[in-house]
């Protein structure tokens, strides 16, 4: 039987790209290095890896975002999955996580679906709530930091392990589910070339406010819980005390330093 | 009658987590200022020790005992959390940000549909009297101050480690309050089946005091029985870069970083690791920095509070000895 899986998927900055504080606390100035977000990578895999397991099935991805978010698309398309929607409208402009799970799931619902896969969470914000949050919203169960799927869609069951501190979780759960995919589930894979090509022609649908049914006050910051008083710089650690002389005399001074300077041991 | 601050009380074999005691006293401060009782949330089966002791920190333990409650079930805690939430209307909902609660309270909010700050670094009281949370973005290249003025509670997750442990005054005086798990079985699709932990005499990254943490320096897996050594005598948690763990040396469970834990230890110990980006944004909250490089120019010095340029094993030995004199001393 076949398998359809959606895949929640976000573009973020790349953690190498400069963030910077704007003065007076207004924003932030974000470098133009953009990816496809780490998490959301094993998500899409892992859609992949599943339809390919069953030998049929669909794998759609969903983004919102705006034009600059069709890069990540693509890279999913590149990677295997059969098609990209990207939800787009001014009215999105501003959301926070719940308006954000609001508009997916408007956009989900009325979908035929057994799986919907996203990553543990987003690199920028990195809260990890539109996942479960979504899920709500469909009145279907979720689970977070999976890290291995056993899916058996004749039955319509899925087996769960899920990370916890020093262990793992194993649960059973009907479809469908939503799982959000944490690292260890599996190792993403580099988009052949013929994928990139497939995935530059491919047509991105695209779904405004009005065609996923929401109001303007649903949507965006009007829809928004969460408000932003102001951004701030990280706190500057003071510069690193370098211990000189042998490794036996530096040591010795670094136990000093620590015992009495710092107090932490 | 003004609504609660409620903390939740995460347990595990019997002993209540570090972080959830870090943040009975952050609740307990912010009822103070808000001038209401702070009550503790604990859910689990055959709990009265546990209830007795959170009675020294709260004003009031809601207390769920039940077979139902004994191991962590999202849609079950959701349920009876969200239910008595909606008698209660509490002002705030607070817990650590741990795995449990990443799951669990982000379900609550949607349910009760309010706002959730998650990893918070600070959290203080708007003159209204509103929750503004402090959490980090970008992996912490900034902060940024949020406020939920929307919806009720205003639900915040907080780094463990952020906030200092309680003191304990006098007797428990708080008041227990024995709730029934009134659950719709319909509405409970997850079935647990297992919980797998290795047993482990330390705390979890997320909760260490002190972090030793091995980088592709250590060569080898079989070298991590330094850090291991280095880790028994500071009573530390021992951690891995990507590095480590992509080669296989350490399990994920230990990865710190970006794709692995965010930490905040009061001593983080950074041997062989070069410090790039995506490790620097989940230690870089700790309070102190060791590290321990033989390349001068390794961007971890960067973030350190204190730097030995060294051969880690040349260094590593001769640091366990000098630390195991100190405590012979005592």
């Amino acid at each position: 039987m076949a398998a359809n899986i959606l895949v929640l998927i976000k573009q973020v900055p790349d953690s190498e790209a400069m963030v910077q504080v704007q003065a007076d606390g207004s924003g932030v100035e974000i470098e133009d290095r953009y990816t496809l977000n780490f998490f959301d990578s094993l998500a899409v895999e892992e859609a992949l890896r599943i339809k390919e397991h069953q030998g049929s099935g669909t794998v759609t991805i969903i983004t919102l975002g705006t034009q600059k978010s069709i890069e990540a698309l693509r890279t999913a398309i590149a990677m295997g999955a059969d098609e990209a929607i990207l939800l787009e409208d001014p009215a999105f402009a501003g959301g926070d996580g719940y308006a954000t799970a609001k508009a997916l799931a408007a956009a989900i619902k009325g979908k035929e679906y057994d799986v919907i896969l996203c990553g543990r969470e987003a690199f920028d914000d990195s809260s990890g709530i539109v996942g479960p949050l979504v899920a709500e919203f469909l009145g279907i169960p979720h689970i977070t930091s999976v890290i291995k799927i056993d899916l058996s869609p004749e039955e319509q069951v899925v087996i769960v392990e899920r990370e916890i501190e020093g262990g793992k979780e194993i649960i059973k759960t009907p479809l469908p589910v939503l799982l959000a995919a944490q690292k260890g589930l599996n190792e993403p894979r580099v988009p052949p070339v013929m994928g990139v090509m497939k995935a530059m022609r491919v047509e991105i649908k695209k779904l405004d406010l009005a065609a996923i049914g929401l109001s303007q006050t649903e949507a965006g910051k009007a829809g928004s819980l969460e408000e932003i008083l102001r951004y701030h710089r990280p706190p500057v650690r003071s510069p690193v005390t370098m211990i000189q002389g042998t490794a036996a005399d530096a040591v010795k001074q670094l136990v000093i330093y620590l015992r009495e300077e710092a107090k932490v041991i | 009658m003004a609504s609660e601050v409620w903390v939740f009380a995460e347990h595990q074999d019997g002993v209540i987590r570090k972080t959830s005691l870090e943040i009975l006293g952050k609740g307990r401060e912010l009822a103070g200022h808000l001038g209401v009782e702070m009550a503790a949330l604990l859910l689990g089966s055959g709990v009265d020790n546990l209830a007795q002791q959170l009675a020294a920190y709260a004003d009031k333990v809601y207390q769920w005992d039940d077979p139902l409650v004994r191991q962590y079930n999202m849609e079950v805690y959701l349920q009876a959390i969200a239910n008595q939430a909606e008698k209660e209307r509490p002002h705030l909902i607070l817990a650590g940000a741990t795995s449990l609660a990443r799951d669990l309270f982000p379900r609550v909010a949607g349910r009760l549909k309010t706002g959730i700050a998650v990893d918070c670094l600070s959290l203080e009281l708007g003159e209204d009297g509103f929750l503004v949370a402090r959490r980090p973005l970008f992996g912490g290249k900034a902060l940024v101050d949020v406020v939920c003025c929307h919806g009720r509670p205003q639900i915040a997750l907080a780094r463990p480690n952020t906030f200092p442990l309680p003191d304990v005054q006098g007797s428990p005086k708080g008041k227990i309050v024995l709730l029934g798990v009134e659950v719709d079985t319909e509405k409970v699709k997850l079935e647990n089946l297992e919980v797998v932990r290795s047993v482990r005499e330390r705390l979890d990254l997320i909760e260490a005091e002190i972090i030793v943490t091995g980088g592709s320096g250590m060569k080898t897996a079989e070298n991590f029985s330094l850090l291991e050594d280095l880790a028994e005598i500071l009573g530390a948690t021992v951690g891995a870069t990507r590095g480590v763990v992509d080669s296989g040396w350490r399990p994920h469970d230990d990865q710190v970083g970006k794709s692995g834990k965010t930490v905040s230890p009061k001593l983080y110990v950074a041997v062989g690791l070069s410090g790039a980006i995506h490790h620097v944004m989940g230690m870089d909250t700790s309070k102190v920095v060791v590290a321990i490089n033989k390349d001068p120019r390794a961007p971890i010095f960067q973030y350190a509070d204190y730097g030995i340029q060294g051969d880690l094993f040349e260094v590593l030995p001769l640091l366990i000895e000098e630390l195991k004199k100190g405590q012979g001393k005592g």
